[in-house]
């Protein structure tokens, strides 16, 4: 489904992605995990569109979309969660989602998606009127996951979902993923700090180190993988 | 307007109103004077005119600045007002000229106080814009794109918003209203040249500054307050020191109340 071959990425002089490639296949969760600074943000950032490649190429759905401007590749159905979550504080929770679908115009597509939305994360429904800055950390992000959902998504980026957020909250936001995934069938990629989770939940992973991807392989396997579990889970 | 999605004073505001004006006085060639609906026609050409000069500015001037320091932007904001205020000295001439009675002159006494027809246009335009740039913003989908772009870009194209439209928009929705300013200003002050924007300009940015900036009804507040003080003291022995008081409540403003008087400090969760 999406398809990166040798991304070159780079702020000014330093380089951040130094050839990477990688595939996602339709329907799977596939996670990008590595340490700060291994270029995870900066991939999925070129993917969507909010940097340009230095050289590479990706496809999605079989087109070239390395060039595209940002609004455009979204057009295509692939939304990107950003780090940070980046929801729009200075409005409500539903000028939040209304943005979200601000693509589609066939007002009952836009209800149905909202429904959906509601039936995932009921608390949103609860906070229609509020403004989203106001809103807790995992509510937010749960308002961003909604926003993305509302455009009618097939393929999903998820950025550090798990970030500045209640540690009780992260399992459900994991278990939310995972329905998404399942219910909707929205091809998912997760970039996460948290490994051991993010191999919990998916299909296959990538292992970024100082932008290449030093290692790959099924989740299952690579969890009990020594280098990675000296790395990165944690012993 | 512009400074709310954009982050920087539009310093041509000023010089749109001066090109609205212009461009009343020419089309109010074309049409009958003293008529409400030749009036309102000349309004609306002057508005879609300027419209179309201000997105035509951000295309040419501002948009490669779009990820420039704002000093950058600022300076070529003075260099497109210049522009404007030369060239149509060039095109039109620098002299005062008069600009036509468009709407029906007549004068009512309200219980001791006497008002003119032009005053009623003026307070009837400019609250119709109101409640229209407050629908547009606070109700339209384009308007919450504006709203969202406003607060972060990025996450607005993520979204699928394309940002050069809605900024192309914010353009034209400003200098609209810029070019009925115009208008309704050369009605009151029937002499019109190529520098008159420059004052009014600088008094839209105080006055925008005391309500609050980025704020709508806050600038329309302002105004009103600015207006209510400049007359006050035109009317007394200081009448001379009008403009310099005016900047004094933008320095006193900025020293006490940076945020304006209907302004907020905006405090956000991360």
């Amino acid at each position: 489904m999406l398809s990166v071959s040798d991304l070159h990425v780079s702020y000014g002089a330093i380089s951040a992605l130094a050839g990477i490639s990688f595939e996602i296949a339709q329907g799977a969760i596939v996670t990008l995990i590595g340490g700060n600074g291994a270029g995870k943000t900066t991939a999925l950032r070129t993917i969507s569109g909010l940097l340009r490649a230095r050289r590479g190429r990706i496809a999605f759905l079989g087109e070239d979309i390395t060039a595209l401007p940002a609004h455009k590749i979204v057009a295509r159905g692939l939304c990107h969660v950003p780090e940070g979550r980046m929801i729009f504080s200075n409005l409500t929770v539903d000028e939040n989602l209304a943005m979200g679908a601000y693509l589609l115009h066939d007002r009952a597509l836009i209800a149905q998606n909202r429904d959906y939305v509601f039936g995932v994360f009921p608390r949103l429904k609860e906070r229609l009127k509020q403004m989203a800055g106001t809103l807790s950390g995992g509510e937010q992000q749960m308002l961003a996951i909604g926003r993305a959902l509302m455009g009618n998504p097939r393929f999903l980026m998820l950025d550090e979902p798990s970030l500045g957020i209640a540690p009780r909250l992260i399992g459900t936001i994991f278990e939310k993923i995972v329905e998404i995934n399942r219910d909707r069938g929205i091809t998912i990629l997760l970039v996460e700090q948290n490994a051991n989770l993010a191999l919990e939940i998916s299909r296959y992973a990538y292992v970024l180190e100082t932008g290449r991807v030093a290692l790959q392989g099924e989740s299952a396997q690579l969890r009990t993988e020594p280098l990675l579990k000296a790395t990165y889970l944690g012993g | 307007m512009v400074y709310g999605v954009l982050r920087f004073i539009n310093f041509v505001h000023g010089d749109v109103f001066m090109v609205g004006a212009y461009v009343g006085y020419y089309v109010g060639r074309l049409v009958p004077h003293h008529s409400l609906w030749g009036g309102l026609a000349v309004l609306a050409a002057a508005m879609i005119v300027c419209a179309a000069l201000g997105m035509l500015i951000e295309r040419l001037a501002y948009r490669r600045l779009r990820s420039s320091p704002t000093l950058n932007v600022l300076i070529t904001a003075i260099g497109v007002s210049l522009l404007l205020e030369n060239l149509s000295q060039y095109l039109c001439g620098a002299t005062p000229r008069s600009f036509p009675e468009l709407f029906p002159v007549a004068t009512y006494h309200v219980g001791g106080v006497f008002v003119s027809s032009n005053q009623l246009v003026v307070i009837g335009v400019t609250l119709l814009l109101l409640f229209a740039l407050r629908y547009i913003v606070l109700r339209t989908k384009l308007g919450t794109a504006m709203r969202a772009l406003s607060l972060n870009p990025q996450a607005a194209a993520l979204v699928g918003i394309d940002i050069n439209f809605v900024i192309s928009f914010t353009f034209a929705l400003g200098s609209a209203l810029a070019a009925a300013g115009g208008i309704l200003y050369a009605l009151n002050y029937p002499s019109i040249d190529p520098l008159m924007g420059v004052m009014p300009g600088l008094k839209a940015f105080v006055a925008a500054i005391l309500g609050g900036i980025g704020n709508i009804p806050g600038a329309a507040l302002g105004g009103l307050l600015l207006g209510t003080v400049e007359t006050f003291v035109g009317g007394s022995q200081w009448s001379t020191y009008k403009d310099a008081i005016a900047f004094a409540i933008l320095i006193i403003i900025l020293l006490f109340r940076p945020a304006g008087l209907l302004g907020r400090f905006t405090v956000e969760k991360v």
